[in-house]
């Protein structure tokens, strides 16, 4: 056991750095922050794709790297110290893999170049109003009639619904058996008539979250993954890959480092915020924590890339992940004290006098998503307790 | 030994009750955060006309005569409410700094027009380097004839973008963080020497900083002893958030209690799950010792003012982790409907975000009480 790097580990590094350095540019940054969010993220998801790094956990023959966990380690870690956000998870890490797991051929020549080259920009139809950590009990259907199904129903909280070009989508095609039995995992272009596209204004008052309406939607037959009311199986596996994507490690430690270098700047009478034991007391705290998930999800990593696909191990990442995010995220709104309240996001720091208020506060309210997100944080332990502890 | 609420303070909690039951639904106050001035004139009159604005004002000046536990009554039912009209900045600061540190023409002149509603006031000594140290103080006051002309900036000023009037601490001796020195000073917030640059904030209030050059200013109290009056009007004032958290948890415990009820998943309510139930017992006990805390600290504040000063901190630190987990589970245990911006929940949650971190945050309180508690 041990995770020295070795000469090529050392020579990749170099890579990534140079090439984080040279493509990802200030300019780039600045658009991913602005109203021109998707076209700027779509640029640079290309840009890693020309590079041959756009899918690093996908296995070689669909188009991943190759990397060792090492390698995926390095990258990570690189990719935040850059400050570079983490690809958009619902093409790539949500059903891409599905596709290249339970896809037909047809789908995997089609769809998966696509996703690698951010053609289509993809949102999750999983949750629904009455469905929510009771995933199976979603009731939106879909009747056979010819070569087609006809979808009706909503499904909620979608998130970038608005950009969507395809959306895969759960649906209940059949009521016989347990409600586990009649789901099926289809792909809908979002262009499709009778789809209805509502926002929802989130806690961090901006608009990512979505409400999609089906009215007699059409969508081909052709267009299950896997099989007709096997789509259960399809959709925990799409879960397991987008719990390991939530956990985001290399996230939590640059907010670390931006809290060490803001608390460094915050005076308290006469005294450096940064020097207060009871602060420093608070930052070790999640600190050690993160040092401990930090080789939870290396371990995890390993045992991916020797071919396996993720277990419910995975919900420990995702629930210590996501708590150590949201005690991050809160530490970080302390150091901004009074300004962690500031509403406008476009106001001239000179003039307000600080400079990332309003930045912490919209990654703390929205942070508390994520112990919602991708099944409740509740719906993880029983998860784990039941799959890993084997308690009924 | 009595822990229950005068015949007279229930009128005022069943008053302020009423208000917010009939005037000012969830829907009435989504409109007034919206609208330009993030406050409502005639909401505000009501206040006047009910009685509010008198509570703390000795009787002398045309108030109630009111004690710290009637102030926080109104606060707790103002948390409740979520009421974002400005009894804080403008009563329990500007007011009660007029009140202790004002000459007998000064109260008379300046306190009757808080009490009929016609003056909106607030405190500004909050800088942009001092975080949560008051003594960190560059604003300077200088002397000329019989006026000051007070230069300097003040930010993150409560309602500072409604208030006609303003209490400002400002230097007229010695060095930034001398406790000595410090003076404060009734300004005139409309007068050509003062800027303003507006913002609001995620509680629903808005705040504004404030650049003063050579701005008259009217000296309030001795001069270069203003520490221990605003000492004594922001621990009063701690406590009275305290209360306005404690309305804004119980509201949450409740909301969270009936949705969780309500909402089935797995064919059965969520609430009879039984690691939601023991949460939900966690965030009752956590909102009951919020309140021992509060009213031991209202107890103090009777009787021993240097007890009450510690239990002030121990109060703002207990809250702060109490409140957390409040609005936490709040959130969580409501799912995705907790993050939306159109529920209440999380707007409870971002004020009593904002109470956490207003007058000292819980690194600060935390520090206080053990320098006065353990240091030899």
């Amino acid at each position: 056991m041990d995770i020295a790097f070795s000469a090529e580990d050392l020579a990749f590094r170099e890579d990534v750095r140079t090439f984080f350095a040279e493509q990802f540019s200030p300019e780039l940054q600045t658009r991913m922050r602005s109203n021109d969010f998707k076209a700027a993220i779509v640029d640079w998801q290309k840009k890693l794709y020309d590079r041959g790094w756009i899918a690093p956990n996908w296995p070689v023959e669909f188009g991943g790297t190759g990397w060792t966990a090492t390698q995926k380690y390095i990258y990570e870690t690189e990719r935040s110290e850059a400050g570079i956000p983490p690809t958009i998870p619902f093409g790539l890490s949500m059903v891409g893999p599905v596709i290249y797991q339970f896809g037909n051929q047809e789908q995997k020549d089609y769809f998966l170049p696509r996703v690698l080259k951010s053609e289509d920009w993809w949102c999750q139809g999983y949750s629904e109003p009455g469905a929510g950590s009771d995933l199976a009990a979603l009731k939106t259907k879909a009747e056979r009639d010819g070569d087609d199904f006809i979808i009706n129903g909503a499904k909620i909280w979608t998130t970038y619904a608005q950009y969507a070009d395809w959306i895969f989508v759960l649906v209940r095609t059949s009521n016989e058996g347990k409600k586990q039995e009649g789901i099926t995992f289809l792909l809908c272009e979002m262009k499709s008539e009778g789809i209805k596209v509502n926002p929802i204004i989130s806690i961090d008052n901006e608009h990512s979250l979505n409400e999609v309406e089906f009215n007699n939607v059409r969508v081909p037959v052709k267009n299950v993954v896997g099989e007709i009311n096997a789509g259960w199986t399809v959709a925990k596996a799409l879960l397991a890959h987008e719990r390991t994507s939530i956990a985001d490690v290399a996230q939590s430690k640059r907010t670390i480092r931006q809290i060490k270098e803001a608390a460094a700047k915050e005076i308290n009478g006469g005294k450096a915020l940064l020097d207060d034991p009871s602060f420093q007391g608070r930052i070790a705290d999640i600190e050690i924590e993160l040092m401990a998930l930090e080789f939870t999800e290396l371990r995890t990593l390993a045992a991916m890339s020797a071919g396996g696909f993720p277990g419910p191990e995975s919900s420990l990442l995702k629930i210590k992940g996501t708590e150590l995010q949201q005690a991050t995220q809160a530490l970080r709104m302390e150091v901004a004290a009074h300004y962690q309240g500031v509403l406008p996001t476009d106001l001239d720091p000179e003039q307000l006098g600080h400079d990332f208020g309003s930045e912490a506060r919209r990654s703390f309210m929205y942070g508390r998503a994520s112990t919602i997100y991708g099944g409740s944080n509740e719906v993880q332990k029983n998860i784990i307790s039941k799959f890993v502890l084997g308690l009924e | 030994m009595n822990f229950d609420f005068t015949e007279e303070q229930q009128m005022i909690r069943d008053s302020i009750a009423r208000f917010v039951q009939d005037d000012y639904d969830w829907e009435t106050r989504k409109a007034i955060v919206a609208s330009d001035k993030g406050m409502s004139d005639s909401a505000w009159q009501q206040f006047a006309e009910l009685g509010w604005l008198s509570i703390p004002f000795d009787e002398a000046v045309g108030g109630f005569g009111g004690s710290i536990v009637d102030t926080a009554v109104i606060m707790e039912e103002i948390g409740k409410g979520l009421i974002v009209e400005p009894y804080l900045a403008t009563v329990l600061l500007y007011g009660n700094l007029i009140a202790k540190a004002g000459d007998e023409a000064q109260r008379g002149a300046l306190i009757p027009s808080i009490i009929d509603g016609s003056t909106l006031g607030t405190f500004a000594y909050v800088e942009r380097q001092s975080r949560f140290e008051i003594t960190d103080c560059k604003t300077s006051a200088q002397k000329a004839g019989e006026r000051y002309s007070i230069s300097g900036e003040k930010v993150v000023v409560l309602n500072a973008t409604n208030a006609h009037k303003a209490v400002v601490l400002a230097r007229t001796s010695g060095e930034q963080f001398d406790r000595e020195g410090l003076s404060l000073f009734v300004v005139d917030l409309e007068a050509e020497e003062v800027e303003r640059f507006d913002y609001a904030m995620m509680d629903g209030q808005r705040r504004a900083n404030l650049t003063f050059t050579n701005t008259p200013g009217e000296l309030l109290g001795e001069e270069g002893k203003a520490m221990e009056t605003v000492d004594a009007v922001i621990r009063e004032a701690t406590i009275a958030i305290a209360a306005e958290a404690l309305g804004c948890m119980g509201v949450l415990n409740t909301k969270t209690l009936e949705y969780t009820k309500q909402r089935e998943q797995f064919d059965v309510s969520i609430s009879s799950f039984q690691a939601l139930k023991h949460r939900m017992v966690d965030t009752m006990m956590a909102f009951e010792q919020t309140k021992s805390l509060l009213y031991r600290a209202m107890c103090e504040f009777q009787e021993d003012l240097v007890k009450a000063d510690v239990t002030v901190h121990a109060l703002k630190v207990l809250l702060d982790r109490n409140a957390k987990l409040v609005y936490g589970e709040a959130i969580q245990l409501h799912g995705g409907m907790g993050i939306t911006d159109e529920l209440d929940i999380g707007h409870y949650a971002k004020r009593l975000m904002m109470i956490n971190t207003t007058f000292g945050d819980v690194t600060y309180h935390r520090n206080h009480y053990a320098n006065k508690s353990y240091a030899a």
